[in-house]
């Protein structure tokens, strides 16, 4: 069967079996439709969060990035898994403890304020509208790509889906089907991961063949040949970096903090049972992140062996089938400079003859090994559901922080709970109208916000809740001015450096040497800095606060997460 | 309103919770900051397998042991509530 079928089929398959979860676990109160109800176990909850958090970008790009970057390539592994040391020591089980809906619910009752409440509703829709124009793009990309439909066709279908699930099943919906995304998109990843790496060192474990020899030159190992290759290419030894260390340091903590202050990974934690049970689901989620995320550079290594041997001073005649099918989507670009028609692929800007798209190496890696069809339909399945379980995840942090934080609890407190619940469903509805116009008429600088959503998290959320726990004399007004001012100077960096606002700037200018990417790490510690000083000279919290504070920090007499008091 | 002696019990468990954040926390930026970035290049002197050390606490050991710091931590609270008495029943 030719992949087109194959695709429809496996495709086709897994959004029956997402439709039907949404079916049988649609939400009937607030409680289900923000929590799931807080009944998930810790297993399925660290499936869901694992699913929640790896998006398409996780996917898709970062195995091509690594590919590319090599050892700089290690700030997107050690950042995006870290944060989840941060995640489950330092705020999962206190938020369980807290046991209220939402971020900006938690900064609201914490700091006693509804202005610190509408300040993280702000920040909230901020980091997940970008976060999410991204998902939605990715979407479509991957419909267009395996589908052969339009780009914006596949928007819109992915839009339906997702609707589908959120508006019906809220959090207890897309709790049960991102379980499912993750099965599905690790298998995806998994299976031609595994090939490839029996092809090229013998070895059926990514992780392990990744330190091995190379199955056709026994005795050399595959990173000491890579390493070689790059520098007969003239690139950076793959195994030594380019970046400034400085700067590679700020980007790892930028992506760490980034991810344990976003708000649709910290929600996850309010679904479970227990204090313990927010703890222990973290270490799940990391297990099921980790697989792959120490498959990634596993992969990236492989693939760029696998594109050096094959296309480098080859003949372009000779290339192999998936080279000229992936040229025809202009990822893959060759111009004979020199004519000779061998394939330059060189260092050298003015030498160098091909151009090749990050996101090739894990798209056309089943390809390349020359695996069935069936594999690169199960790549398509798992990309889609990579980018559909962060899309839902993400909407329902908007849905929630519209009608829960902003109706609920500052607009109309009198609504009863079926007409939130309605106001719920109807701002999912709302956003995934935003998000999909975002996917179908992208503003230019999407995919660069969506790595800067990481330092805006950074620059908000982080300190407030660190303090907000750790910390029993941290007041509103400084929480207030620390969010405002992190957020502040972190759009400032980016607008200043990465959009060229206030005139042309080069790395040069970059302060300290550090990349808009990993500002959020300096955005934060201004935050930290700015909170402290400031509550210092303002009054403490009220005694009730200081209370709540205290009672926090033990697990005993923890309720199910409630929107009441 | 609480007892003194409940206040105090409670003050330990916290200050014994602190420090298992302590450790834990601090072989997680030495893991990540120093031996993954800083000092990346003298430890690829050194060989893991096919691995260059630094490289390799980069690539695929720092998610490791950031999973067994989890692993650690759980297991620790699990049994410093029981000692507390502060567990979820």
């Amino acid at each position: 069967m030719d992949v087109q079928i194959w695709t429809y089929i496996i495709v086709g398959l897994s959004f029956a079996l997402y439709i039907s979860i949404a079916l049988w676990t649609r939400a009937n109160s607030t409680k289900e439709f923000y929590v799931a109800g807080g009944g998930v176990s810790p297993l399925a909850n660290g499936m869901a969060t694992a699913a929640d958090w790896m998006s398409a970008a996780s996917f898709i790009s970062m195995a091509g990035i690594i590919s590319f970057a090599g050892y700089d390539g290690s700030v997107y592994l050690m950042g995006w898994t870290g944060g989840y040391v941060l995640l489950a020591l330092l705020l999962a089980p206190y938020l369980r403890k807290f046991g209220k809906f939402t971020v900006p619910d938690f900064i609201g009752e914490r700091y006693y304020s509804n202005v610190a409440r509408t300040v993280a509703v702000i920040c909230a829709l901020f980091v997940s509208f970008t976060y999410v124009a991204g998902q939605m793009r990715g979407v479509g990309i991957v419909f267009s790509r395996f589908l052969e439909v339009d780009i914006n066709t596949g928007v819109i279908i992915g839009m339906f889906i997702v609707l589908f699930y959120a508006v019906l099943g809220g959090m207890k919906g897309i709790t049960y089907t991102q379980v499912a995304q993750y099965v599905i998109l690790i298998f995806a990843y998994m299976v031609p991961a595994i090939f490839i790496s029996i092809q090229l060192t013998g070895n059926p474990v990514p992780q392990l063949g990744f330190g091995g020899t190379l199955a056709a030159e026994p005795g050399v190992y595959l990173l000491d040949k890579l390493d070689g290759l790059n520098r007969e290419l003239g690139f950076t030894e793959y195994t030594d970096g380019s970046k400034a260390l400085i700067d590679v340091f700020a980007i790892t903590f930028a992506l760490m903090i980034g991810t344990a202050g976003l708000p649709h990974v910290i929600v996850r934690f309010f679904t479970v049972p227990k204090v313990r049970d927010a703890r222990s689901s973290a270490g799940y989620a990391l297990l099921f992140i980790a697989i792959l995320y120490t498959t990634a550079p596993a992969i990236a290594a492989f693939a760029r062996t696998n594109l050096i041997q094959t296309v480098s001073n080859q003949p372009y005649a000779a290339m192999p089938e998936w080279f000229k099918k992936w040229e025809t989507t202009q990822l893959i670009k060759f111009e004979d400079k020199n004519t000779d028609g061998l394939i330059q692929y060189v260092a050298d800007k003015d030498k160098n003859e091909l151009k090749i798209d990050n996101d090739i190496m894990v798209l056309a890696n089943p390809e390349i090994a020359k695996l069935p069809n069936w594999v690169i339909a199960l790549v398509a399945a798992g990309g889609l559901a990579a980018a559909l379980s962060t899309a839902a995840g993400l909407l329902l942090v908007i849905s929630a922080a519209i009608s829960h934080d902003l109706l609920k609890k500052q607009l109309m407190p009198k609504i009863t709970e079926k007409q939130e619940l309605l106001a719920a469903r109807s701002a999912s509805v709302f956003a995934v109208v935003i998000a999909g116009y975002f996917g179908i008429n992208p503003p230019g600088f999407v995919a660069a916000v969506v790595a800067l959503a990481f330092g805006l998290a950074a620059a908000s959320f982080f300190p407030a809740i660190i303090l907000g726990i750790f910390y029993k004399r941290m007041n509103k007004e400084g929480a207030v001015a620390g969010m405002v001012g992190g957020l502040l100077l972190m759009i400032y960096y980016m607008l200043a450096f990465k959009f060229n606002a206030f005139g042309e700037t080069t790395p040069k200018d970059w302060w300290l040497g550090i990349s808009p990417e990993g500002f959020g790490t300096v955005a934060m510690f201004a935050n930290f800095f700015i909170s402290i000083v400031i509550s210092a000279f303002t009054p403490p919290p009220p005694v009730r606060v200081q209370h709540l504070t205290e009672s926090i920090r033990y697990p005993k007499g923890a309720k199910a997460a409630s929107g009441h008091h | 309103m609480k007892t003194s002696e409940e206040t105090e019990h409670l003050r330990q468990y916290w200050r014994r919770n602190l420090r298992i954040l302590a450790v834990l926390l601090g072989i997680w930026l030495l893991v990540s900051c120093f031996l993954s970035i800083f000092f990346v290049k003298e430890l690829n002197a050194y060989r893991l397998g096919g691995f260059k050390l630094g490289f390799w606490f980069a690539q695929q050991g720092s998610i490791y042991i950031f999973l067994a710091l989890i692993v650690i931590y759980v297991r620790q609270m699990n049994k410093l509530d029981k000692e507390f008495d502060v567990d979820e029943k």
